[in-house]
């Protein structure tokens, strides 16, 4: 009984700390863009492994969740005679919820576990406490670039996935199902508003984007440094960014649309 | 160095493609027009019942959308709720005894402001009224007033 009490604290603890590293670790992330402001090809090499290695993979799945979004939304909406609905509703869908969250997990999946790996791994052969031993900021100089790729790649991944989505969604419903082309973007155009539909999805997908880098950086900074640990930790990043991203999108729905 | 340059220029791609799915949303999927937002007037009108009515509701006359109703709100005095619709800049030219009434697109549909054009000589002007109002039709009390009816017809026979 004793033991179980001794666990569960020690349980609480553990996670407690870890939150306080995860938070140090990341002011210590945020602050060190006065080292890459000197050195941009730095965030651009991260930009480069980040976003646009991720980027075919988020075109290919907007194009084929947009397709399926016109597709069913077709099927359903050609039952109470209002096809013509069907842009609005492709449109709202992906840039209201599917763009960013989709776009989130892909790049949790794509980019997210390829930072872990990397930084697990620079951890599990000693090159961050090399860089340590130079007297050069492992934080600042590996992870701070890192985390700003992240963060400025989710938000245009986000943008690409719902505009080949709308595009899919256009392909299917009006050229192979016969939507009128006009309704189809009228509707669209009249309905989404810039600043309450459009500028809510960017602010999630750039919420989405701090939290995920947050995460797979972090994961893979405190890895216990053997092959098992990373890939414990390569594993944790992909749960726990997903949790993140749809627990996190359900309280920026509610805060968002909730008024209306 | 070779290496470098494809690198960048990848990563300017990469944001341009970006930058352009942003503009796309912005421009052919809302429609954002940020001249249409600021040239206008308002126009209010003062009803009884608005229904269904919400902001950004459109306006419409002859079919066509000149605007979209910018606030709802209710009248403490006048017991009556009022309503603020933003006109489009290029429909200056509204009579002044222009009628406003609350329309249900289809039977199921959204619900709009429809103006009828008066004869006035006189146009309305920035925060003008409009003073020959239409509620709109709440279903139920319609149902209500046809049961009335019949109701009261079958006791008289």
């Amino acid at each position: 009984m004793i033991r179980i009490i001794n666990n569960l604290g020690r349980g609480t603890l553990d996670s407690l700390a870890k939150l306080g590293r995860s938070a140090l670790f990341l002011t210590h992330a945020v602050t060190g863009i006065t080292e890459i402001l000197p050195r941009p090809r730095l965030l651009t090499k991260q930009l480069y492994f980040v976003g646009v290695l991720t980027f075919l993979i988020i075109v290919i799945s907007g194009l084929f969740v947009g397709m399926v979004l016109g597709l069913q939304g077709y099927y359903t909406l050609s039952d109470f005679g209002a096809e013509e609905s069907l842009g609005i509703m492709v449109a709202a869908s992906l840039v209201r919820e599917l763009g960013p969250v989709v776009a989130g997990l892909l790049f949790a999946g794509r980019a997210g576990s390829a930072l872990t790996a990397e930084i697990g791994l620079m951890k599990a052969t000693e090159q961050l406490s090399g860089m340590e031993m130079m007297a050069v900021d492992p934080i600042k100089r590996i992870i701070t670039p890192r985390f700003y790729a992240g963060f400025i790649s989710l938000p245009l991944l986000a943008a690409l996935f719902s505009a080949v989505g709308v595009l899919g969604g256009q392909t299917v419903g009006v050229t192979l199902l016969g939507v009128d082309d006009g309704a189809f973007w009228s509707q669209m155009q009249a309905k989404l508003d810039f600043y309450d539909d459009i500028m809510n999805g960017i602010i999630k997908s750039i919420v989405f984007g701090f939290v995920a880098s947050w995460i797979a950086l972090f994961e893979g900074y405190d890895t216990i440094p053997t092959s098992e640990g990373v890939s414990r930790a390569t594993t944790r990043t992909v749960v726990n960014s997903s949790f993140a991203i749809l627990g996190l999108d359900f309280l920026l729905t509610a805060m968002m649309f909730g008024d209306n | 160095m070779q290496q470098s340059k494809t690198l960048e220029l990848l990563v300017g791609l990469f944001v341009a493609f970006g930058i352009v799915a942003l503009f796309f949303l912005a421009m052919h999927v809302s429609n954002l027009n940020p001249l249409a937002a600021e040239a206008g007037y308002t126009i209010t009108a003062r009803f009884e019942n608005t229904g269904g009515l919400k902001i950004k509701s459109p306006v419409n006359i002859a079919g066509v959308r000149i605007g979209r109703v910018s606030d709802i709100y209710f009248d403490l005095e006048s017991y009556e709720s009022v309503v603020e619709m933003r006109i489009e800049e290029q429909y200056k030219t509204l009579p002044d005894d222009t009628s406003a009434s609350i329309l249900t697109a289809g039977l199921l549909g959204e619900q709009y402001v429809g103006l009828t054009a008066g004869g006035s000589d006189e146009f309305l002007e920035d925060g003008g009224t409009i003073d020959f109002t239409q509620s709109a039709l709440v279903l139920e009390s319609l149902i209500g007033q046809f049961l009335y009816q019949n109701k009261s017809e079958s006791k008289q026979e």
